[in-house]
């Protein structure tokens, strides 16, 4: 039987537009923030596990050792379109868990433009965005919030009010990009993308970045980081199945439930133990599936479920405390590993005015379209 | 090739425009599974099986299975348009513009049924000049 991992450091840049930095200099920020959280440094490192997406083919985390100590330690440079920053995470807490390292550092990161992601097609001929339907990823998102409406009357309002809850949330989060409220008829009358997302419903293109110290049970006792350590109770990945429409249509929900289905197998756990939630709301649309898929709330039950403010701070089980992609910010790789943070900095009681009460277990979701899911479940440890 | 003349290219591989006789959409069936795809392919991605898939005509008809209405798409595409996933009769799932409909949701019903048409594709011409034909779903009965 393999020892538990847990992470020992773990920490996030405020997320924004900067322009002005490169990549690896962002990525380094919050390397060296996750280290001094832990109190160790990069020559504690025995490998690095990068997830950066744009820059997938340049060598990210040797340029991020290039900036913070050229140790020589391995490095693996991971892309998994948005579940990427979760691969990242997944492919160190491996290691650790198969006792070829003790001491590991991921680190997430990723520098966006604005506007529309996705669409467009390849290929020659003509451009087929607009001609084949829509491609771009509101569209894809609206396609499959509609495909949830279409099955239990779920409502344009309905859809919107996850943006007011993850708006609101934000403003307790000085890390999130926006901390700005946006009241229902904001949201719901903002210059509609794709019907039914508003502008205020799809996720914010920011630059950010994201690390995580990973350690192996016996490295954490001999460390005497116990006290603030969180532990990785499951970590999960997943592919999209086939299914009838997936080559159309992708689909985030079968992987999404498999995933969720074999963490909380692992963790021993059931969605009723868990406290708060980071999932995977590149827009609003999508946050009202995993509230199912994650089985937060039963089949078909999404629509009651945030009209009741059952996923709102205070209640039943807290969904996206930190503004959520939403309002906080979707830097693609960086992504699942400023999750984990989130989840973490709560188990540690940590997160100020946003904190959970009392959180012992939290679970965090990505997904990466074309597909991937992620899944980590962490506990509070001493 | 810019021969006004010259017959419309196919927008996607998957529509075929035979010599004689009318445009269809062509799909492949896998026949271990019964999976349907569109387009050709060597291996069924549902069961696995190698070398079991054969060629097929897609239906000209379906249902609106689900649909956005978009509004902001990159410079030069003409918004709105109604993209829409349609369930093709007898198998098949394929998306396209929903044209001939006013693009509000009150208008637009799920599994109502749609016709296939085949069009120009919107005016849309490559670098050398040539037409295209595309198909869109336009309202039946």
């Amino acid at each position: 039987m393999s020892s538990d991992v847990y992470v020992v450091g773990v920490d996030m840049i405020k997320f924004g537009r900067f322009p002005e930095r490169s990549v690896p200099d962002l990525g380094a920020e919050a390397a060296l923030m996750a280290l001094d959280d832990a109190g160790l440094t990069i020559k504690d490192m025995q490998a690095l596990y990068c997830g950066n997406l744009y820059q997938a083919n340049a060598m990210v985390g040797q340029r991020i050792l290039q900036q913070i100590g050229q140790t020589g330690i391995p490095v693996v440079n991971c892309a998994n379109a948005c579940a990427t920053g979760a691969t990242a995470f997944r492919e160190a807490w491996m290691a650790v868990k198969a006792e070829v390292y003790d001491v590991v550092l991921a680190v997430g990161v990723e520098q966006m433009g604005k506007g529309l992601l996705g669409g467009g097609g390849g290929g020659s001929g003509i451009p087929k965005e607009g001609l084949l339907g829509g491609g771009t990823m509101p569209t894809v998102f609206a396609e499959a919030g509609m495909e949830h409406a279409r099955k239990y009357g779920t409502t344009f309002e309905q859809f919107a009010k996850v943006s007011v809850k993850n708006h609101h949330h934000s403003t307790l989060n000085p890390k999130a990009m926006y901390q700005i409220e946006t009241p229902l008829p904001e949201v719901m009358n903002a210059e509609m993308i794709s019907y039914p997302n508003t502008k205020l419903m799809c996720s914010v293109n920011v630059d950010g970045s994201a690390a995580a110290v990973l350690c192996s049970e016996r490295k954490v006792r001999e460390l005497g980081l116990m006290k603030r350590a969180v532990k990785v109770r499951a970590s999960v990945l997943t592919s999209d199945p086939w299914q009838e429409r997936d080559l159309v249509m992708p689909d985030v929900n079968t992987c999404t439930r498999m995933a969720a289905q074999e963490a909380y197998e692992r963790a021993g756990v059931g969605p009723e133990d868990i406290d708060l939630v980071e999932l995977h709301d590149c827009f609003a649309t999508a946050e009202i599936l995993h509230y199912e898929n994650l089985r937060l709330c039963g089949e078909g039950e999404a629509g009651r479920f945030i009209d009741e403010g059952q996923p709102a701070l205070g209640g039943k089980t807290p969904v996206n405390v930190s503004g959520g992609l939403l309002s906080k910010g979707h830097p693609l790789g960086a992504t699942g590993i400023a999750n984990i943070y989130e989840v973490a900095t709560h188990l540690r009681g940590e997160a100020g005015k946003r904190q959970v009460k009392d959180a012992r277990i939290g679970l965090t979701h990505v997904i990466g379209l074309g597909s991937a899911c992620g899944i980590h479940i962490l506990e509070k440890s001493g | 090739m810019s021969d006004g003349n010259a017959r419309p290219l196919p927008a996607v591989d998957y529509l075929k425009i035979p010599e004689d006789g009318e445009p269809y959409l062509e799909g492949s069936k896998c026949g271990a599974c019964g999976a349907v795809y569109l387009g050709s392919r060597q291996v069924c991605s549902r069961c696995a099986a190698r070398d079991q898939m054969e060629s097929i005509r897609l239906a000209d008809t379906g249902t609106l299975y689900t649909y956005a209405i978009v509004h902001r798409s990159f410079p030069g595409v003409d918004v709105p348009f109604v993209s829409a996933v349609v369930d093709l009769d007898g198998g098949g799932t394929v998306k396209g513009n929903l044209m001939d409909i006013e693009p509000d949701p009150d208008k637009i019903q799920f599994g109502m049924p749609v016709q296939v048409v085949f069009r120009d594709a919107l005016g849309r011409k490559d670098k050398e000049g040539n037409s295209y034909l595309s198909y869109f779903f336009v309202p039946r009965g």
